[in-house]
């Protein structure tokens, strides 16, 4: 079993944000792998260990700091990582974006085939669940979205898909990408032994020559869509906390009518 | 002239309400038109779509293959092949549309837009990024524009002069895909207006301690729908689509009331961008205060059936 997982390299949720030029500006200490990307390494993790034979591929495309995703997916037992950086992907769409991890994996697969990419539901930073649908529609490969139960079994992957109306089963042969949920399992915690190893184990970086994309076609100038603006919420104002003394529950129904909300 | 495709969600054969806004905001952009995916739509809907400014409901069928998301975009591009704008609800299912529309067609997205307009000719979105903590506004570079709205972030309104929708059938064969749809299992509804929708919501976390009854009362008093945190579906307090969150439902209501729920960011991006926030809760340090207009430090077991009895009262007054 050959699986790779695609993770981003998101900012820390709690820590401060902000946007330069239509693009989130970020520095090295404030970011990990995206939260919802250990769903899908430990999916991945759990097939192998299941098959008793395989191997994890984690694959981030992103600036210099992004190749802290990677090094997280190795601390929670990936056995290879991948990060793909060129300044030429600044400003990438979502389109641009599964270009360049779609050349990635094919430059994965062409030498050893790929029965899986597994990928998150959503980055949590802008939290579109795109990527997955445009990754597999750019490798040609079946699309099992977002998953909360996986299954691979006879060369065929079968997913459990909660929708609001319904829960549906849907399956594919492989290779097919699966993007899963965070009900899909419980990510496991990095040991010890894995920290200490990924710290020195190698990550392969390649640019977008070492993949054949044209720089052109998947950076800023390509994008579909560009942040003209971008500023912080203002404060709610007459923000208003009170300490229930017997009579919390009738200030609340008064500020209610007030506010005309009852 | 920009034509303005609506894809309609239905909710038992009716249309659902975020498509009534949806087609409200289309009306500012250009003239709508309606795709309806599934079996044929009744009087009713046709009446109602039409009154909210659909000049044609453009009706094809896939049967249940609809579900999938090749399907149901390969459905849409057939029946919106002229518009230059298309609009959908945002939810998980028509991102993923959305995004397989415009692979098909160049062109651009954005999903879980709070609004759009039309600026030197070129459609302008504005959402909210990370966790509802910063506003942003985004412009489609492409001729083709297809946004995702959020339901409850334009106010539905009928046309003064209501005029009736042409229903038209669309010819359609549906794509073959290597994804094969082995069964869908219809989950029970709860009952009353869906949680993404909903123009009032009251939740409980871990705080209720498994016991709905005053959040319900209260969301019934309200006219509101129930949610909870992620940590009380966990529990099997009460089903997974009720829970609101970053990977749960993102909800926008005018009001919002957090009972027992302490407000971490998985939470709070879920609901961050609602009108009124209040919070009642036992800790006075719980961050869920930091977003409140209101916050109530105190335990709900004494505040919800107070409040709830103040509220009854002023109403039957
Ligand atoms: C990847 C990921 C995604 C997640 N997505 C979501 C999501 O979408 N939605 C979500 O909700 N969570 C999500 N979570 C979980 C989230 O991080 C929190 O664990 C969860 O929201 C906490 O739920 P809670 O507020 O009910 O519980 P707690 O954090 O335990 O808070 C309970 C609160 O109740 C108060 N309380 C206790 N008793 C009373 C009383 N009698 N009266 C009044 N107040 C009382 C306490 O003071 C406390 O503040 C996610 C987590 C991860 C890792
Ligand atoms: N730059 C990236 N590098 C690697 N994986 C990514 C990147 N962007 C998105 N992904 C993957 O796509 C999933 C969904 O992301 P999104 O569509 O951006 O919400 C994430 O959980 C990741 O697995």
């Amino acid at each position: 079993m050959r699986i790779l997982v695609t993770v981003k390299f998101t900012p820390d949720l709690q820590s401060q944000r902000s946007f330069t030029d239509g693009s989130v500006t970020r520095t090295a200490d404030d970011g990990s792998m995206n939260e919802l990307d250990e769903n899908a390494v430990e999916a991945a993790l759990q097939l192998v260990e299941a098959a008793g034979e395989g191997e994890v591929y984690a694959l981030t495309v992103g600036g210099p700091d992004a190749v802290a995703a990677v090094r997280k997916a190795l601390q929670l037992g990936a056995h290879h990582a991948i990060h793909v950086t060129d300044e030429e992907v600044a400003g990438a769409d979502v389109f641009g974006t599964a270009k360049v991890l779609a050349a990635a994996i094919r430059k994965v697969h062409d030498e050893t085939p790929l029965d899986l990419v597994i990928t998150g539901m959503a980055a949590l930073d802008g939290l579109t669940s795109m990527l997955p649908t445009a990754l597999a529609a750019d490798l040609g490969w079946a699309q099992l979205t977002l998953a909360s139960e996986l299954t691979v079994a006879d060369g065929t992957a079968t997913i459990v898909r909660h929708m609001p109306d319904a829960h549906e089963t849907v399956s594919a042969a492989l290779p097919a990408l699966v993007s899963v949920t965070d009900e899909a399992n419980k990510p496991r915690y990095p040991n010890f032994k894995l920290i200490m190893a990924a710290r020195k184990a190698p990550v392969a970086q390649w640019s977008l020559a070492d993949i054949g994309v044209d720089g052109a076609s998947v950076g800023a100038i390509a994008a579909r869509t560009t942040v003209v603006e971008a500023a912080p919420r203002p404060p709610r104002e007459d923000r208003r906390v009170v300490t229930d003394t017997g009579e919390g529950g009738k200030v609340l129904a008064d500020f209610l009518i007030e506010r005309g909300l009852a | 002239m920009t034509t303005v495709a609506v894809l309609v969600e239905q909710r038992d054969g009716a249309v659902a309400r975020p498509t009534l806004e949806t087609l409200t905001l289309a009306r500012s952009l250009g003239t709508p038109v309606a795709v309806w995916i599934g079996a044929e739509p009744g009087a009713e809907a046709l009446a109602h779509l039409g009154a909210h400014g659909a000049t044609e409901v453009r009706h094809l069928d896939a049967g249940d293959a609809g579900r999938l998301p090749k399907v149901r975009a390969a459905a849409l591009g057939a029946a919106a092949s002229d518009a230059d704008v298309v609009l959908v609800t945002s939810t998980f299912l028509n991102k993923e549309v959305a995004t397989l529309l415009a692979l098909e067609t160049g062109a651009g997205v954005v999903v879980d837009a709070a609004g759009a307009e039309i600026v030197d000719g070129r459609v302008e979105t504005t959402q909210t990024v990370f966790a509802a903590t910063w506003n942003v506004r985004t412009r489609i570079n492409a001729e083709r524009a297809i946004v995702g709205l959020r339901p409850n972030t334009t106010q539905a309104a009928a046309l003064d002069e209501p005029a009736a929708a042409t229903p038209k059938t669309v010819i359609f064969e549906a794509p073959e895909t290597p994804e094969t749809l082995v069964s869908v299992e219809p989950v029970p509804q709860a009952e009353g207006v869906p949680l993404a929708e909903a123009p009032v919501v009251v939740s409980g976390g871990r705080g209720t301690n498994g016991d709905y009854a005053l959040v319900r009362e209260l969301a019934d008093v309200l006219g509101g729908a129930v949610g909870a945190s992620r940590d009380a579906t966990d529990e099997g307090w009460i089903s997974h689509e009720h829970m609101v969150g970053q990977t749960g439902t993102t909800v926008t209501p005018a009001l919002y009331v957090a009972c027992g729920i302490s407000g971490a960011v998985h939470h709070r991006g879920g609901m961050q961008a609602s009108g009124t926030i209040v919070a009642v809760n036992i800790d006075p340090d719980a961050p869920i205060f930091e977003i409140a207009d209101l916050g109530v430090v105190g335990d709900l077991n004494d505040v919800l059936p107070q409040a709830i009895a103040a509220l009854k009262e002023a109403r039957g007054a």
